[in-house]
C-alpha cells in the first residue's frame, strides 16, 4: 500500500516543523496559514479604509452579522467530520424558526411582559425541539437507512423547507413581541447577544470534540466507519446525535435569523448553505470526514466577515458576492490539493 | 539446462526515489519466456513499487526496462499492455458493476484502440480466455456477483486476453485456499507451458518453492540475492529476505485443565453456520481453520456480534450471554482483531494513540464522557513499549507503519480492554517474516498468562505452530478437531483440502 | 434465472428492479389522480406530460452520465441559464437574423465551455465533485446576473421564436380541448437516442461505466481517466446548454432568474430512476421513468387538490423513500451475507 511511506518514519512534514523556525511553523500548518491570512485581510481593509473599517459602527455591525452563518457552519461542519454533509442545514433553520414564529405570534407584538417572556421561552423550546426531530430523521435515514448522506440530506432539506413554505402559504411570519429581538440585536455591554450564543456553541463543540469520548468517535467513524463498527463504536447512535446537534445549531441560527428580520420565512438565507460549505472548506475541514478543528473554522468565518465587510464598502452587489464566494471555494480547495500533493510525496 | 532462451525482459539498474526515501536502487534482473520467477521481499521491501514501474503506473527515475531487445526509459499502462506485460493486482482491480465478459474483454478492445463495442466478439474473447484457464463461469454474471476465488479466475483469464507473454501475479494466493492455490498452481504450470513468463509476488515462503524457478529477493530496495530455487530452503530464503536468523517455533504445551471460558452450543445462522459447538478453555490457543467459505469467519463475526446467531447459545464463563452487537462482545470480555487490517481494523488517517484508546474511551471519560487526558496518554505509551511498536509518537498517524507493526496497534487495542477471550482472525496476513514470529510470541504469551484465544488461519503451519487444538470447519460445521502434535503439516492441508 | 416450467407472466416481473417499481408507481399515482379528477386520462394532459418532460429530461440525461462515473454535478442548471441568456443578448444584440440551429449551435458550444470548467476542476485537480460544481454554480450565475445581465429579455431572437412554432403533433380532442407536441421533443428523443448508443456501444460508454465501478481498475487497464471525466463534464455542460435554449425559446422568454433551483427535483429523477450516488450503475429508461414520475408530481398535484406548495415536500419524501428502501434492502442483504 504505502510502500515508499514504510519504515519512513515521521512524514517530511512533520520533519520540517520540528526543524523549521518559527515563522516557517506558522505558515506549515493549516490553521497557522489561515490566521495568517485573516489577520492580512484584516490589515489590508483596515489600511484602505482606516475610518470606515476599523470604527467601532463597522466592528459591532460584523459582531452581530456573522454570528448567523457561523452556528450554520458549525452545523454543517459536525456532519461532514462524520464523513457525511448536511445540506438541510438552511431548511431546518427556516423550518424550526417559522414554528417558533408562529408560537411568538400567538403572544402578539403588544404582549404583556409576563406573556412575552413566556412566548419567547416556548418559541425556543420549539426551535430547538424541532432542529433536534430534524436531526433525528437525518440520522435516522443515514444510520438506519443506510442513504448517503447527500440524497438524504437533499430529500430532507427540500421537505422541511417545503413544510416551511406549505405552512406559510410562502410568506413570511411576522408580529413578534419587542423583546424577541434581544436574541439578534441585543447586547450584553457591548458585546452583541448573538456573538455570546455563537461563542458560546463553538467553545462548546471544540470541548465535545477535543475533550470528550463522543468528540473522538465523532472522528473516527468519520475516518472510517467499517473499522469503528469492528472497534465496537456504536455507528448508528453517533451519526443519530451527531445530525441531532446539527440540527440544534441550525435552530440556533434560525433563531438568530429570525430576530434580527423580526420575520420568519421559508426562503431567508438560501445561499448559506453554499456558505457553510465553503467556510468548513476553508477552516480545513476535510469532506470525506474525520479530521477539522474549530479554530480553524472560525478563523475561516472572521475571514469572510471581514471580507464581506470590505465588499459591502465597495458597494458589490449580492450576486457579485456569489461569485466571490463561488470562486474562492474553488480557489482554496486548488490551493489545499496542492497541499495534500506535497505532504503525501 | 538446455539452451538458454533470449530474455523476454531485462530490468537494469532500477532506481525509485520518494520524498528522498529510496524505495528501488539499482535493481536488475531478467526473465526469459515461459520462466517462472519469484520476487520475494518482505513488507516495504520495494516489491510493489517494481511492480508499479513493469505496469506502467510509475516512471522510474532511473535504469531501463529492456523488451525483446527494445529499451525503454519509463512504461505507461498502454505501452506496457502493449509489450505483452499483465499484472494482476492483490485486490484484482476488476470492474464490480460490469459483467465477466466485460471483464475480461476490456482491455483487450482498449488496447485495440477500438471506439465500437462488440458484445459478440467480447464474449468470444473472454469464452475462450476461460477455456484457456480451464474454469466455466457465467459470462453475463456481474463480477460483485462472483466469489472471491472466481474474481480471481476472471483476472488471470484478464491478463491471458491481450496476448500475454509475461503475467506479475502480486500476491496471489492471500485471498485463496489451499485447494485454489492448488488449481492456481497448476494454472500457472500450463502457462509456462505456453511460453508465457510469470513473475510470482509472494512472501509464503512454501508457494515460493512449490512453483518457482528462479527466485530473486528484495530488502529495502535492493536485490539480495538472484539465484535458482533449488538453491534455497526455507531458512536461507528467510534470512535472505529479513537479514535475521529465525530459529523454528517451540512446540507448544500440551492443552491445560483450567476451567472452560467460553462454551458455544449449537449455534447456527442461516446459510453460513450449521449447529457449531467448541469449549475454549483459559489459558487455551484453540485454532480454527477451514477454506474461504467455510464459516470460519462467519463463526467470529457471531462470536464478535457483528452478524448475530439465529440460534444456539454462548456461554461466557458460565454465564448464557446473548450477543447482539459488538458492544455486547466487548462487555462480555472478548475482543476481535480481524481478517483486514487496512479496512476493518485501523483507522488509517488517524493518530496510533486513538487507534490504540478507541476500545477504552468510556473507561477513560468522567463526568459528561470527558476524557482524563492525562490517564489516556499514559495507557498509550505503555502500551507502546509493551508491544514493541516502533514509532515516533503516539500521535503519528497509524498508515505510516509498517504491516507488523500496525498489526501490534490492533492486537494493542484489543489487549487494554483486557478480555478474557481474544479472537484473531488471519493474525499475519500481510505481515513481514520478523513480525509473523512476535506475534506468535505474544499470542503464546497471551495463553500462558490465562487468557483464551481463538486463532482463525488457513496458514496450517501458522495455526500447527500456534495451537494447543485444532478445529476443521467445511461448509459452515466443524468437521474434525484435532489435539496441537496430533497431526502434521501434510495432514492437516490434505484435511482442509479434501 | 432459469426455469424448469415457464413462469407466469407475473411471476416473470423482477419487483427488485428499479424500473418495475417506477412504473408500478406512476401507474398507481395515475389510477389515484384519474379517480380523482378524471379529466387526468386525456390527450391534453398527456402531452402536457410530455412538453413538461423536454428540458427535464435533458438534464436528466446528463445527470444519468455524472452519476453513471461517480461524481454529481448541481451546476447544469447554472450551465444552462448562462448559455440561453448570453446566447439570446448575443443573437439580440448582433440584430442580424439567425436561424435557430444556429442559435442552438451557439448554447450548447457556451453549455461545453463551461462544462470544460467544471472539467477542470475535477479531472484535472481531482477535488470532490459536489462541492466543485456547487462553487461553480455560484460562480456561473454570479457572472451571469452581474456581469451578463439581469434583466428579462422577452423579445427573444427570431429564430428562437420560429422554432417555439414548430409543432410536431398538433390536434384537438372530442371535447374540443386543443394539444400539441413541439419539435423541441425531437431533441430529447436525439439526446436519448444519442446517449443510448454512447453508453451501450462504444468503449467511450463502458469507460464511463468502468470508472464509476472502479477509478482505481480503471486506471490500471490504460482507461484515461481524466479524459473520460472531462468528456462527461462537457457533455452535461453541451447537453445544459442545449436544455437552456430550448427552454428560454418554448417560454418565449429568456429569463437570468430561470431553472436554478430545479437541480434537485433532476438529481431526485435520476436517483430514483436507479442511478447510485457511488457511480457504475443506471439506466436510461430508468432516468426517463423517473423524470416522468417527478414531472407527473409536479403537475398532478393540483388535480389531487394539495396546493402547489406542498410541491417540495412530495418531492424530498419521494427522494427519500425512493433511495431508501432500495439502500436499506442492500444493506440488509449485505448483513445477511455477513
Amino acid at each position: 500500500m504505502n510502500e515508499p511511506l514504510d519504515g519512513a518514519g515521521p512524514t517530511p512534514d512533520a520533519t520540517l516543523r520540528r526543524t523549521a523556525s518559527p515563522t516557517f511553523r506558522l505558515l506549515a500548518s493549516p490553521i497557522g496559514r489561515l490566521a495568517v491570512i485573516t489577520v492580512l485581510i484584516f490589515v489590508a481593509l483596515a489600511l484602505l479604509a482606516p475610518s470606515r473599517f476599523v470604527s467601532v459602527g463597522n466592528l459591532t455591525s460584523m459582531a452581530f452579522q456573522f454570528p448567523e452563518f457561523a452556528l450554520l457552519s458549525l452545523a454543517m461542519m459536525l456532519a461532514m467530520l462524520t464523513g457525511g454533509i448536511d445540506l438541510s442545514v438552511v431548511g431546518i433553520a427556516n423550518l424550526s424558526a417559522i414554528l417558533a414564529g408562529l408560537a411568538l405570534h400567538a403572544a402578539g407584538p403588544e404582549a404583556s411582559a409576563g406573556t412575552a417572556t413566556l412566548a419567547i421561552g416556548a418559541a425556543i423550546v420549539v426551535s430547538l425541539a424541532v432542529g433536534a426531530v430534524c436531526g433525528v430523521i437525518n440520522g435516522l435515514t443515514i444510520g438506519r437507512f443506510a442513504l448517503p448522506p447527500i440524497l438524504a440530506t437533499l430529500g430532507s432539506g427540500l421537505i422541511y423547507t417545503g413544510l416551511g413554505v406549505a405552512i406559510t402559504g410562502g410568506s413570511a411570519v411576522l408580529g413578534f413581541p419587542a423583546a424577541f429581538a434581544i436574541i439578534g440585536n441585543g447586547s450584553l455591554g457591548i458585546v452583541p447577544v448573538p456573538l455570546i450564543l455563537f461563542a458560546v456553541a463553538a467553545v462548546g463543540v471544540a470541548f465535545l470534540l477535543g475533550r470528550t469520548a463522543y468528540g473522538i468517535r465523532i472522528e473516527l467513524l468519520g475516518t472510517n466507519p467499517l473499522a469503528s463498527r469492528f472497534a465496537g463504536i456504536d455507528d448508528f447512535m453517533v451519526t443519530v446525535k451527531t445530525y441531532v446537534l446539527s440540527g440544534m445549531l441550525a435552530a440556533l441560527a434560525g433563531l438568530v435569523v429570525m430576530s434580527r428580520a423580526n420575520s420568519a420565512k421559508a426562503d431567508y438565507g438560501s445561499s448559506y448553505m453554499l456558505l457553510s460549505i465553503l467556510i468548513c472548506v476553508l477552516g480545513g475541514i476535510n469532506p470525506n470526514g474525520g479530521f477539522g478543528k474549530v479554530s480553524g473554522l472560525v478563523l475561516a468565518v472572521l475571514s469572510l466577515q471581514f471580507l464581506s465587510s470590505g465588499l459591502n464598502m465597495l458597494q458589490v452587489s449580492n450576486f457579485a458576492r456569489e461569485f466571490i464566494w463561488g470562486g474562492l471555494l474553488l480557489i482554496v480547495m486548488v490551493v489545499n490539493t496542492f497541499e495534500l500533493v506535497r505532504h503525501r510525496r | 539446462m538446455p539452451d538458454v532462451p533470449a530474455p523476454f525482459i531485462v530490468l537494469d539498474h532500477l532506481v525509485k526515489t520518494f520524498a528522498g526515501v529510496k524505495a528501488l536502487t539499482d535493481v536488475g534482473f531478467s526473465i526469459a519466456p515461459g520462466e517462472v520467477v519469484c520476487l520475494a521481499g518482505e513488507n516495504g521491501s520495494g516489491k510493489s513499487t517494481l511492480i508499479k514501474i513493469l505496469a506502467g503506473a510509475q516512471a522510474p527515475d532511473d535504469g531501463t526496462i529492456t523488451i525483446d531487445g527494445r529499451v525503454h526509459h519509463r512504461l505507461g499502462p498502454r505501452a506496457a499492455v502493449a509489450a505483452g506485460i499483465q499484472v494482476i493486482f492483490q485486490d484484482f482491480s476488476l470492474f464490480p458493476n460490469l459483467t465477466v465478459a466485460e471483464n475480461i474483454a476490456f482491455s483487450t478492445s482498449l488496447a485495440a484502440g477500438s471506439r465500437w463495442v462488440r458484445r459478440g466478439r467480447m464474449r468470444e474473447i473472454a469464452a475462450a480466455a476461460l477455456a484457456r484457464v480451464g474454469v466455466t463461469i457465467d459470462l453475463d454474471t456481474p463480477v460483485e456477483k462472483l466469489a472471491v476465488a472466481d474474481k480471481q479466475l476472471v483476472a488471470i483469464s484478464r491478463a491471458l486476453v491481450s496476448d500475454a507473454r509475461l503475467i506479475i501475479m502480486d500476491e496471489p494466493t492471500s485471498a485463496l485456499t489451499e485447494r485454489e492455490v492448488r488449481a492456481l498452481i497448476a494454472i500457472i504450470r500450463r502457462l509456462k507451458g505456453d511460453g508465457v513468463a510469470v513473475l510470482f509476488v509472494s512472501h509464503k515462503l512454501a508457494e515460493i518453492f512449490e512453483v518457482c524457478e528462479k527466485i530473486v529477493v528484495l530488502r529495502n530496495g535492493r536485490k539480495v540475492i538472484e539465484a535458482p530455487a533449488a538453491e534455497f530452503d526455507p531458512a536461507t530464503l528467510a534470512f535472505h529476505m529479513t537479514g535475521r536468523r529465525f530459529e523454528p517455533a517451540p512446540p507448544t504445551p500440551g492443552s491445560t485443565d483450567a476451567p472452560p471460558i467460553l462454551e458455544a452450543a449449537h449455534l447456527t445462522r442461516a446459510g453460513q453456520l450449521d449447529d457449531v459447538g467448541f469449549t475454549l478453555h483459559a489459558g487455551e490457543v484453540l485454532g480454527i481453520t477451514g477454506l474461504l467459505g467455510s464459516g470460519r469467519t462467519q463463526l467470529a463475526k457471531a462470536l464478535f456480534g457483528l452478524t448475530p446467531i439465529d440460534s444456539g447459545t454462548i456461554r461466557i464463563c458460565g454465564r448464557d450471554i446473548a450477543i447482539r452487537s459488538p458492544r455486547a462482545a466487548i462487555a462480555a470480555g472478548i475482543g476481535y482483531v480481524p481478517e483486514d487490517r487496512l479496512t476493518e481494523g485501523l483507522f488509517l488517517a488517524q493518530s496510533i494513540g486513538r487507534n490504540i484508546a478507541v476500545g477504552r474511551l468510556d473507561a477513560h471519560a468522567g463526568f459528561a464522557g470527558i476524557l482524563d487526558r492525562p490517564a489516556y496518554a499514559t495507557e498509550i505509551d505503555q502500551w507502546l513499549e509493551r508491544l514493541r511498536i516502533a514509532a515516533p509518537d503516539a500521535a503519528t498517524p497509524v498508515q505510516s507503519l509498517s504491516g507488523g507493526n500496525q498489526q501490534r496497534v490492533v492486537l494493542a487495542r484489543w489487549l487494554a480492554t483486557n478480555p478474557k477471550i481474544l479472537i484473531l482472525n488471519g493474525p499475519t496476513v500481510g505481515v513481514d517474516v520478523g513480525s509473523k514470529s512476535d506475534i506468535h510470541a505474544i499470542v503464546a504469551g497471551l495463553a500462558a498468562a490465562g487468557m483464551g484465544l481463538i486463532v482463525i488461519s488457513d496458514d496450517v503451519p501458522e495455526i500447527l505452530a500456534v495451537s494447543h487444538r485444532i478445529l476443521v470447519m467445511k461448509a459452515g460445521r466443524i468437521v474434525d478437531t484435532f489435539a496441537g502434535g496430533a497431526i502434521g503439516e501434510a495432514d492437516l492441508a490434505r484435511r482442509l483440502a479434501s | 434465472m432459469p426455469g424448469t416450467s415457464r413462469p407466469s407472466l407475473l411471476a416473470r416481473i423482477d419487483f427488485g428492479r428499479n424500473e418495475t417499481l417506477l412504473v408500478l408507481v406512476i401507474l398507481a399515482f395515475s389510477a389515484v389522480t384519474a379517480l380523482v379528477a378524471p379529466s387526468f386520462l386525456s390527450l391534453p394532459t398527456l402531452f402536457d406530460l410530455l412538453r413538461n418532460s423536454i428540458v427535464m429530461g435533458i438534464f436528466a440525461i446528463g445527470v444519468l452520465l455524472v452519476l453513471i462515473s461517480g461524481g454529481i454535478d448541481v451546476s447544469f442548471t447554472g450551465i444552462a441559464v448562462f448559455s440561453l441568456y448570453t446566447t439570446t443578448l448575443i443573437l439580440t444584440r448582433l440584430g442580424v437574423p439567425v436561424p435557430w440551429w444556429a442559435a442552438f449551435l451557439l448554447s450548447i458550444a457556451i453549455g461545453t465551455a463551461l462544462g470544460l470548467v467544471n472539467a477542470l476542476f475535477i479531472a484535472g485537480f481531482g477535488l470532490p465533485t459536489l462541492i466543485v460544481t456547487l462553487g461553480t454554480l455560484s460562480v456561473i450565475r454570479g457572472v451571469l446576473l452581474t456581469f451578463v445581465g439581469s434583466t428579462l429579455i422577452s423579445n427573444l431572437p427570431v429564430g428562437l421564436k420560429e422554432f417555439a412554432r414548430l409543432v410536431m403533433i398538433r390536434g384537438t380532442t372530442a371535447e374540443g380541448y386543443f394539444f400539441s407536441l413541439p419539435w423541441a421533443f425531437a431533441a430529447l428523443v436525439g439526446v436519448v437516442a444519442v446517449t443510448w448508443v454512447l453508453l451501450q456501444y462504444t468503449t467511450l460508454g463502458r469507460s464511463i461505466f468502468a470508472i464509476g465501478g472502479s477509478p482505481e481498475s480503471a486506471r490500471r487497464i490504460g482507461i484515461p481517466v481524466r479524459a473520460v471525466q472531462t468528456f462527461v463534464y462537457a457533455y452535461v455542460g453541451a447537453l445544459a446548454g442545449l436544455a437552456g435554449i430550448i427552454h428560454a425559446s418554448l417560454a418565449r422568454v429568456a429569463n437570468p432568474f430561470d431553472l436554478v433551483g430545479l437541480e434537485m427535483s433532476v438529481i431526485a429523477a435520476v436517483v430514483l430512476g436507479g442511478a447510485r450516488l457511488a457511480g457504475g450503475y443506471g439506466t436510461i429508461t430508468g432516468t426517463l421513468l423517473g423524470v416522468v414520475l417527478i414531472v407527473l408530481v409536479n403537475t398532478s398535484l393540483i388535480l389531487l387538490g394539495i396546493p402547489s406548495t406542498w410541491q417540495m415536500v412530495v418531492i424530498g419524501a419521494l427522494i427519500l423513500v425512493g433511495t431508501g428502501v432500495p439502500a436499506w434492502q442492500a444493506r440488509r442483504t449485505a448483513l445477511r451475507a455477513g
